[in-house]
């Protein structure tokens, strides 16, 4: 039995597994654009917040998964359910690389634009909004590219705690020693990250200013 | 705003400091009136604090101490959004929104004053021809401009709104000089068909020559004097005559050169 007739034979668990697989990608990436471009905003008006803002986003990120996953387990209301878990932890991870680029975008906005800007009389939310995260928003997007491809291959880790998605495929695999299943949850998860990397790459290109 | 009547200066200065968070100061005890309809040329070397005195008037930098006036109301007390907008403001650099056409670029200030966009169409058609600009430039954008166009946009969005006093830093500073020439030719003849207040910041003597109505001199953050062009070039101030004597010398190479 090779790898493509498993598929076949399983399509339905293999569509129900990466939806479930999007899902905890998707919503934990929202969340971290969600909070993560407002304190890459914060920290590149306000120098202030800089260091404790990227400091604990870095530190974040250094924590194994799966211990970060097992500090979070007792934790109560988010214990209770295995993907409310895992959709915080891939979060907590995400926001790295969306608040470095959203510091880092602002922060490259050529200051002669901001100038002008404040000289014409823009207040302080048309600048941001008309020019400043505008002109960013390329090196923005590029900042969710990376946490969403991080993301996939993280969320594999999630079903060890019993959240589901493609990782089922290759823990069971890796339990039963059988290679094909382990492929069967690597392969689809790989596609997935890669077109992720592609179309939010070429949504990049488009958006970057001249 | 009150009403000034034509007497009054439109921007006044008066005991004015400003130093730097760190302390150092940038410039000290400045007095100083622009009157209306004047360009009034701010000279001095790169850190003289001419682009501090600038930047004073739109309260991008606010005084330490003293009291900056702006048609007789201090700065301080006005609206800095209501302000900025009645003042043009160019740099440099140019500064323009390197995401928006030349059309959007012009028309931003008025777009942000609620004008309809007929209204805003109509202005920038005018503003482009005013500034020497065939109407196809509406629809460019910023890079595909060469740097005396951009200029030219520059000052066509300082002026679109209609302000009656203009701030211009170096504006022509980064062009070449047959462009910048052409430029300064093009200002003055706007100038005396606009007659704006205009405060200009250059540490070119030739252009503050030709463009003042009178000269402010700035060295280290104080004012030295302030002269007409032809009285700047009698003067007997030793840093004025300086000056002078820097330009006419580089004249006098030139010409030597020519000769050869």
């Amino acid at each position: 039995m090779n790898l493509l007739h498993f598929l076949l034979q399983n399509h339905d668990q293999v569509v129900e597994l990466t939806l479930e697989h999007l899902w905890l990608v998707g919503i934990s990436t929202l969340l971290a654009v969600v909070v993560g471009i407002p304190l890459g905003i914060l920290s590149a008006h306000w120098p202030v917040w800089n260091k404790p803002v990227l400091g604990t986003a870095n530190i974040i990120q250094t924590i194994p998964s799966l211990a970060l996953f097992g500090f979070l387990l007792p934790v109560p209301w988010l214990g209770d359910r295995a993907d409310r878990l895992a959709i915080l932890a891939l979060t907590l991870y995400a926001l790295l690389p969306v608040i470095r680029n959203t510091y880092t975008g602002i922060r490259g906005v050529d200051p002669a634009v901001v100038e002008a800007g404040r000289g014409m009389g823009l207040t302080g939310r048309q600048l941001l909004f008309q020019v400043e995260l505008p002109l960013a928003l390329s090196v923005i997007l590029s900042g969710v590219r990376v946490a969403v491809v991080v993301s996939v291959g993280l969320a594999t880790i999630a079903a060890a705690i019993g959240a589901g998605g493609l990782g089922e495929f290759i823990f069971r695999g890796l339990a039963m020693v059988n290679n094909q299943l382990i492929l069967a949850g690597a392969i689809p998860a790989a596609v997935l990250a890669l077109s992720a990397d592609f179309g939010l790459g070429w949504l990049e290109k488009r958006l970057r200013p001249q | 705003m009150e009403q000034t009547s034509a007497g009054d200066p439109v921007i006044e200065f008066s005991n004015v400091d400003y130093a730097l968070p760190s302390g150092q100061p940038l410039l000290s005890g400045l007095n100083l009136q622009v009157q209306r309809g004047e360009t009034l040329v701010l000279l001095g070397r790169s850190g003289s604090g001419k682009t501090t005195t600038l930047k004073l008037v739109n309260r991008l930098l606010i005084p330490s101490g003293g009291d900056v006036r702006v048609n007789g109301t201090p700065a301080a007390e006005s609206d800095v959004i209501r302000l900025r907008r009645s003042i043009g403001y160019v740099i440099q650099e140019v500064g323009l929104f390197p995401h928006f056409t030349v059309e959007r670029n012009i028309g931003l200030v008025p777009r942000l004053e609620g004008w309809t966009p007929e209204r805003i169409h109509l202005r920038v058609e005018e503003l482009l021809q005013l500034v020497g600009l065939g109407p196809q430039m509406a629809s460019r954008y910023p890079h595909q401009l060469s740097g005396g166009q951009r200029q030219r946009v520059g000052v066509a969005r300082a002026l679109a709104a209609d302000p009656a006093i203009l701030l211009m830093d170096e504006p022509f500073g980064a062009l070449d000089a047959l462009t910048r020439d052409q430029l300064q030719r093009e200002f003055l003849s706007l100038q005396q068909r606009l007659n704006k207040t205009v405060v200009f910041v250059t540490h070119d003597l030739r252009e503050a020559l030709r463009l003042a109505s009178r000269i402010a001199l700035v060295e280290a953050g104080h004012l030295v004097t302030v002269l007409s062009p032809e009285d700047f070039l009698r003067s007997s101030d030793p840093l004025a005559a300086a000056y002078v004597r820097a330009f006419a010398d580089g004249l006098d190479s030139s010409a030597n050169r020519g000769a050869s």
